[in-house]
């Protein structure tokens, strides 16, 4: 087997998740990595919409921010930022919106806004851009998150946006009629939620990763389906064209971010 | 009608101490000669407004510009957080800051109610999420006609908009291509607006019959400052200069090297230094 780290295994499972019809809302790091790795490889019709207005875009490089000119370039066409959030997210044109997050908790909900207390923040973090609305307005969300103790923690210091809430029906209880997040895909792992609780349940591990590993990195007490699978490791191809997109663009960003 | 004139002047007649100001742009053509300008003006007080504050946000709240943040998204794209604006939040240095903050849907409706003449912007947002409990500015209304809650957030009215466009006709009508993001709302909400272009032209020869143009008499003053997005970018002039977004973070790191940058490429120079700035980016290609 060709060796592969757990990021590109991360990567490559989310963009698997992709659909050639889907029409998603990408963000920047790893979704806009996995979803134009879905574009180069088993999804070639996929649409890609970058909340800077682009929509159907094809970049050659990974975008280093949300509003590079390579993606009003390639795309079909660029609208203002009010359409983009009025017509084409909130309109329901979105099938998966891709979030992550410095924190989550087992029901998916996000926090990209503070450590520590609102008032008082040990740090400040960036806050949550277009994340409250995608996590409520795009048919299905998928999260992409590193596993850490740090992270994936049991009560998260601010909801950002919105998962499954409380779990069992509070999402729809919160007047919110989307899916929420139905796939979770770490480095170790990929979660879904129970059908019942809503809570995040691994359905399949990374090659090599032990349910131990797994259960290590997650401050609750992590659950299993009671059929976890294998995710089968990354092909030639996929690896291949992952790691061409990453030259790509480190050869263009001189150095730059190539998450 | 719109007043030609320098940046100098447009700022000293159009940003006042304790003004609202919103200098808009998404990562392309974020107006960075004009936020120059008025720290070199020295204003105070200034309730500073935009969806993405990045650098030059970092640069106003650390220069001791700032009373008020009213944003979405603060962070060097692609790179990191806001090492001056954590200073200000998480230290009080050089003085605490007010914050108050939203979605960027939330701005971007905020900015389109105060571009159309309405009191407050309402749409489907916030539900389940916390920014509801911290800021007083997030309401929730009923539909009239059928029942749905709703989010409301007050129009965005600021003094002042500054944005930077590809180019000006004599008239002093703008052009903007390619990522357009959130400015022409800016400017139609605004009070007064400042726009920095790149060139300034006889005929703003549009590609296309509905490219996005402010006409002459939405703006206030016209400055022509080439390179003034500099190291963001202007799509076809020059590209965005990711470097020195990555070297911003190590600048910004510490107080020290931050005062020491601003004296050396902001308070001790004058606009003409931008269009030096995006020569070298030209002759790598087009943006």
């Amino acid at each position: 087997m060709t060796s592969f780290t757990p990021t590109e295994m991360m990567t490559i499972a989310a963009a698997r998740a992709l659909r050639n019809d889907d029409v998603c809302f990408v963000g920047i790091g790893a979704p806009s990595a996995a979803c134009n790795l879905a574009r180069l490889t088993h999804a070639p019709d996929i649409t890609l919409i970058y909340e800077s207005g682009t929509i159907g875009t094809a970049p050659n490089v990974l975008p280093l921010s949300i509003g590079d000119g390579e993606l009003c370039e390639t795309a079909l066409c660029t609208v203002s930022v009010p359409e983009m959030f009025r017509y084409w997210l909130q309109g329901g044109r979105i099938t998966i919106g891709f979030l992550g997050g410095a924190q989550i908790d087992r029901f998916g909900n996000l926090n990209t806004t503070v450590v520590g207390s609102y008032e008082k923040p040990k740090v400040r973090l960036p806050g949550g851009g277009g994340a409250p609305e995608i996590a409520i307005s795009c048919r299905e969300i998928f999260i992409t998150m590193k596993q850490s103790n740090r992270g994936f923690v049991e009560k998260l210091d601010f909801v950002t946006s919105l998962g499954h809430g409380k779990g069992g029906s509070d999402r729809a209880d919160h007047g919110v009629t989307t899916k929420g997040p139905t796939r979770l895909i770490t480095d170790l792992a990929i979660w879904q939620p129970d059908a019942e609780t809503k809570e995040f349940t691994v359905t399949s591990l990374h090659p090599g990763v032990t349910r131990d590993m797994v259960a290590d990195t997650v401050g609750w007490k992590a659950r299993f389906a009671a059929e976890v699978g294998e995710t089968p490791a990354p092909t030639q191809e996929e690896l291949e064209v992952l790691r061409d997109l990453h030259a790509r663009t480190k050869a263009a960003h001189g150095g730059g971010s190539d998450a | 009608m719109a007043k030609i004139q320098s940046l100098h002047d447009a700022v000293a007649e159009n940003i006042h101490d304790g003004d609202s100001v919103a200098f808009e742009g998404f990562t392309h053509l974020i107006p960075h000669a004009a936020a120059h300008e008025v720290i070199r003006q020295g204003r105070k007080d200034l309730t500073v407004i935009r969806m993405t504050p990045d650098m030059i946000y970092d640069q106003l709240i650390g220069m001791g510009c700032v009373k008020k943040l009213i944003f979405s998204f603060a962070g060097n794209p692609g790179v990191g957080l806001l090492r001056r604006l954590r200073d200000a939040v998480e230290n009080g240095w050089p003085h605490p800051i007010e914050i108050e903050e939203h979605s960027h849907a939330a701005m971007a409706n905020a900015y389109e109610a105060g571009a159309s003449g309405l009191p407050c912007a309402i749409f489907r947002g916030y539900r389940g999420a916390e920014l509801t409990r911290v800021n007083p500015n997030i309401r929730f209304i009923r539909c009239p006609f059928t029942g749905e809650e709703l989010a409301a957030v007050p129009a965005l009215r600021p003094d002042v908009t500054v944005i930077h466009a590809q180019r000006a006709d004599r008239k002093g009508n703008v052009l903007l291509e390619g990522i357009v993001g959130v400015q022409k709302e800016a400017v139609l909400a605004a009070r007064r607006a400042i726009v920095t272009v790149e060139e300034i032209v006889d005929d703003l020869a549009s590609r296309s019959p509905n490219a996005c143009i402010l006409p002459s008499w939405t703006v206030t003053s016209v400055a022509k400052v080439p390179g003034g997005a500099h190291p963001s970018y202007v799509q076809g002039v020059y590209p965005r200069d990711n470097a020195a977004y990555i070297e911003w973070d190590r600048i910004a790191s510490d107080r020290d090297s931050f005062l020491t940058w601003m004296a050396q490429n902001v308070t001790t120079v004058s606009p003409d230094v931008f269009a030096g700035r995006v020569a070298p980016l030209k002759t790598k290609g087009a943006a």
